[in-house]
């Protein structure tokens, strides 16, 4: 592949993505300050000592971001990952597999998508014990039902090609077909939905964390800081606006990446290149 | 620009260039040129026929008359003169005025150039209206009487129908209809018989050249079938990749064709290939097989054939004869509703999910598509050695020697195991589908339509290749085709199948040779020939047979 032919705005948010890893991975390096140590007033302004300034509690703003980072991100990424392994496996196994298979996994997934993803995972999160291992199953299955009528989608177009047919009568087993003759042909596809999903976690994630159902405190987090922070703004301090802002700036770096990558993959399904 | 226009310069092509800007995935867009300095001439009221193998730029030339470049071709350099105007020059309302009034286009597929939620009859009329050249009731009047010029059924009131309730062979000649009703002076006819079955083409060519010679109009002719385009052109021109090879009457290029390519065209088909006699023991024996796709209706009827060892059951029908539903019986894809399929004499069971490892390794499947029937994310060697490693066992530099050695036997060369099927040709993908068949070391390949998406030239190879391999392999084939020529070039035996039943089946001087069932007779005498007013010959005795009658 050749880097000139990657666009400026994909630049821009491989640039801006990569910021926000970089300070996630790093984060006990790079932040100025302990990420709960109190170290100066409530909602001081920013200045050449806190650059964000102080939050609601007197710490320090930057900091709390950069960990938040760290937070955030690796929480939306093992979700992520989660929905991805779960829908892409069973949607595929939904269309080669057919029948009453297909029937049942198909109906639970509509089932499950017909209730509020949000409502849902406030009750389910009420009910379970709060910690991280619930959060990431929670956000993981309730996301895996999109990915899950995706993958299948694509697959049930891949699984009637001649080459499948061909796997069939040779007498391959399901999981060589899933596995080596479907998924390879899914996967750029996955790949650009896969940027979107991890966004949609990000905001799940901040909106559990606003509602006082994701992170805990003192733990720092996105939505969790906006949260902490929404008083402020009615005294003019800005302090929620930096996490928000955050999670926006997150959002579209990492769509303009996906957005590169869908038109590199339907350039390649296009054939003809210029149609 | 004003040309002194004679009937002979009617249209007036000089040193055509057409080129196209290709834009691979990861790779910077490049312009590459499609059509190379082709000139010609063609005079009021003839026909000249253009033909080439694909990608020799017959459509492309064919639609620059309508100075029209599709998908993002461009008419790069040189004149285009229609009556003495040059068309390349016209602005985009000058162009929509020319178009659909002047020249007119006919395109392959019918069935995807009509709108299916309008009545024929109000898209026939529809390019005349908008010219305003007709009122509507001339417009409709003219379009029954092409309409019976082109001897469709009931042409009053055909036009009231819709697309889906006529055949294809009639809506392709309701097209022609729709491209003579504003009575154009040229029309452009791209492939309007490739896609219909040969008993349908025959009848669909004598009407267009019947209304050709009653209109007077000029066409350009567009096909990869030569025998097709002797029929109807007045001239044919030879193309490839873009080039001129030669150019001249019709009598002239059939007869005495002068280059080395058009006389590859002409000789086509020249495979000799001795009969044999059916063995003792049939390999498979297939009998009173019922099939239907769980609709109810049936799709094969009580048919019975055997396949011998080492020898070619070619099996022949138009579509929706059953032929394919024969072979996904056979795979066991669809298992058979009654009857029995007994091989090396012992049953063999109906649903291949069932069936033992070696008996789904004795029966390989080539396709008709190969682009379809290869994993385009998998390298030429993984598809071949997969059957390799899957049946035998046999992995590491072992494997990779067998890849090599069958890649051999297909007449390609070693490198091609690196590379993916998008890299390769029409010809190279589909021996490369041979050679993943033949790796299962199989006692019968199923061969579907294999040569029906390539050109002759190169399905020629295709066919060579499979009967050398049979010879040297002993192996069995149970050859699908709807092509009379393949099957005479190729077959042990010949099952002619019919709407689900069998026609007609034996040896092939016994299916071949009189006296034929009515079914057989027609559809051999509805193969073109390369011959000079064969077309005439045909629908000539035919007429005198249902006068007769």
């Amino acid at each position: 592949m050749d880097l000139k032919t990657i666009p400026i705005s994909a630049w821009l948010g491989i640039v801006s993505a990569s910021l926000f890893a970089f300070a996630a991975i790093f984060a006990p390096l790079i932040a100025p300050y302990g990420m709960s140590e109190i170290v100066g007033g409530v909602w001081e302004p920013m200045s050449s000592k806190f650059l964000l300034g102080t939050d609601n509690l007197g710490r320090d703003l930057l900091s709390r971001m950069i960990y938040g980072a760290r937070t955030t991100l690796a929480i939306a990424a093992l979700a992520t990952i989660v929905s991805f392994t779960l829908g892409a496996f069973l949607g595929m196994a939904a269309a080669v597999i057919g029948g009453w298979a297909d029937q049942l996994l198909s109906r639970g997934v509509d089932l499950l998508m017909s209730i509020p993803t949000l409502i849902f995972a406030l009750v389910v999160l009420s009910v379970m014990p709060a910690n991280i291992l619930t959060l990431i199953l929670v956000m993981g299955i309730l996301d895996a039902t999109r990915v899950f009528r995706l993958s299948r989608a694509v697959a049930v177009d891949v699984n009637v090609m001649d080459f499948v047919e061909a796997a069939k009568l040779r007498g391959e087993g399901r999981i060589w077909i899933i596995t080596r003759e479907i998924l390879p042909n899914a996967l750029s596809t996955l790949v650009a939905e896969l940027g979107l999903r991890f966004i949609f976690m990000v905001l799940f994630l901040s909106a559990l964390s606003f509602l006082g159902l994701g992170i805990q405190p003192p733990e720092a987090d996105w939505g969790g800081m906006v949260k902490e922070n929404k008083d402020g703004i009615i005294f003019g301090i800005p302090a929620a606006l930096i996490p928000a802002g955050a999670i926006a700036l997150l959002a579209i770096s990492v769509n303009l990446i996906a957005d590169w990558i869908l038109n590199r993959t339907t350039d390649l399904k296009g054939g003809r290149g210029g149609n | 620009m004003e040309t002194e226009v004679t009937d002979d310069q009617f249209l007036d092509i000089r040193d055509l260039e057409i080129g196209v800007t290709v834009r691979e995935p990861g790779e910077p867009p490049r312009d590459i040129t499609i059509v190379h300095g082709v000139s010609t001439t063609l005079g009021k009221g003839k026909v000249l026929g253009l033909i080439g193998e694909s990608g020799a730029g017959k459509s492309t030339i064919g639609l620059s008359a309508l100075g029209y470049g599709r998908g993002g071709v461009e008419i790069t350099g040189g004149e285009v003169f229609v009556n003495g105007r040059d068309i390349l020059n016209l602005s985009r309302p000058g162009l929509n005025r020319f178009r659909g009034k002047e020249v007119c286009y006919v395109s392959q597929s019918a069935a995807a150039g009509f709108n299916p939620a309008h009545r024929l009859i109000d898209q026939v009329v529809e390019a005349t209206l908008e010219h305003g050249l007709m009122s509507r009731s001339e417009a409709e009047a003219r379009a029954k009487e092409l309409f019976a010029a082109l001897s469709l059924p009931d042409p009053d009131t055909i036009g009231s129908r819709y697309p889906h309730q006529v055949s294809g062979g009639q809506l392709q000649r309701v097209m022609t209809a729709m491209a003579l009703c504003p009575k154009p002076d040229l029309i452009v006819f791209d492939e309007p018989t490739t896609a219909l079955d040969v008993t349908t083409q025959i009848d669909v060519l004598a009407a267009i050249k019947n209304a050709i010679r009653i209109t007077g109009v000029a066409a350009l002719y567009i096909t990869h079938d030569l025998a097709v385009v002797a029929q109807v052109a007045d001239e044919i021109m030879v193309l490839r990749d873009g080039i001129m090879v030669e150019h001249g009457t019709t009598k002239q290029i059939i007869e005495t064709p002068q280059e080395e390519y058009t006389q590859a065209l002409v000789s086509v088909r020249s495979i000799v290939h001795p009969e044999q006699l059916p063995g003792e023991q049939p390999l498979i024996r297939m009998e009173n097989i019922v099939a239907s796709y769980g609709n109810g209706i049936t799709v094969l009827d009580d048919v019975s054939v055997d396949i011998y060892a080492g020898q070619t059951l070619a099996v022949v029908g138009e579509s929706g004869s059953g032929k394919s539903t024969l072979a996904r019986v056979l795979t066991g894809l669809l298992p058979s509703s009654s009857g029995q399929i007994t091989y090396e004499g012992r049953p063999l069971t109906r649903a291949q999910k069932d069936r033992p490892l070696d008996d789904l390794r004795d029966i390989q499947m080539i396709y008709q598509m190969a682009d379809t029937a290869m994993n385009p994310r998998q390298t030429i060697g993984t598809i071949i050695g997969r059957p390799i490693e899957f049946y035998f066992g046999i992995k590491g530099q072992a494997l990779r020697d067998r890849v090599t050695e069958m890649l051999d036997k297909i007449e390609l060369p070693a490198d091609m195991a690196s590379r993916y099927p998008a890299e390769l040709s029409g010809g190279q993908k589909q021996r490369v589908c041979i050679a993943r068949a033949l790796a299962a070391e199989p006692k019968v390949i199923i061969c579907d339509e294999v040569t029906s998406a390539l050109d002759p030239l190169v399905a020629d190879g295709i066919l060579k290749l499979l009967l050398d391999l049979q010879k040297r392999e002993n192996v069995a084939y149970m050859f699908i085709t709807h092509d009379l020529a393949t099957v005479k070039a190729i077959a042990d035996s010949i099952a002619v199948m019919h709407l689900g039943k069998l026609a007609r089946y034996g040896t092939k001087t016994d299916v071949l040779s009189p006296p034929f069932d009515d079914y057989t007779d027609l559809l051999l005498s509805s193969v073109p020939e390369m011959k000079l007013g064969w077309l005439e010959s045909v629908t000539a005795s035919r007429r005198m047979e249902s006068a007769g009658n």
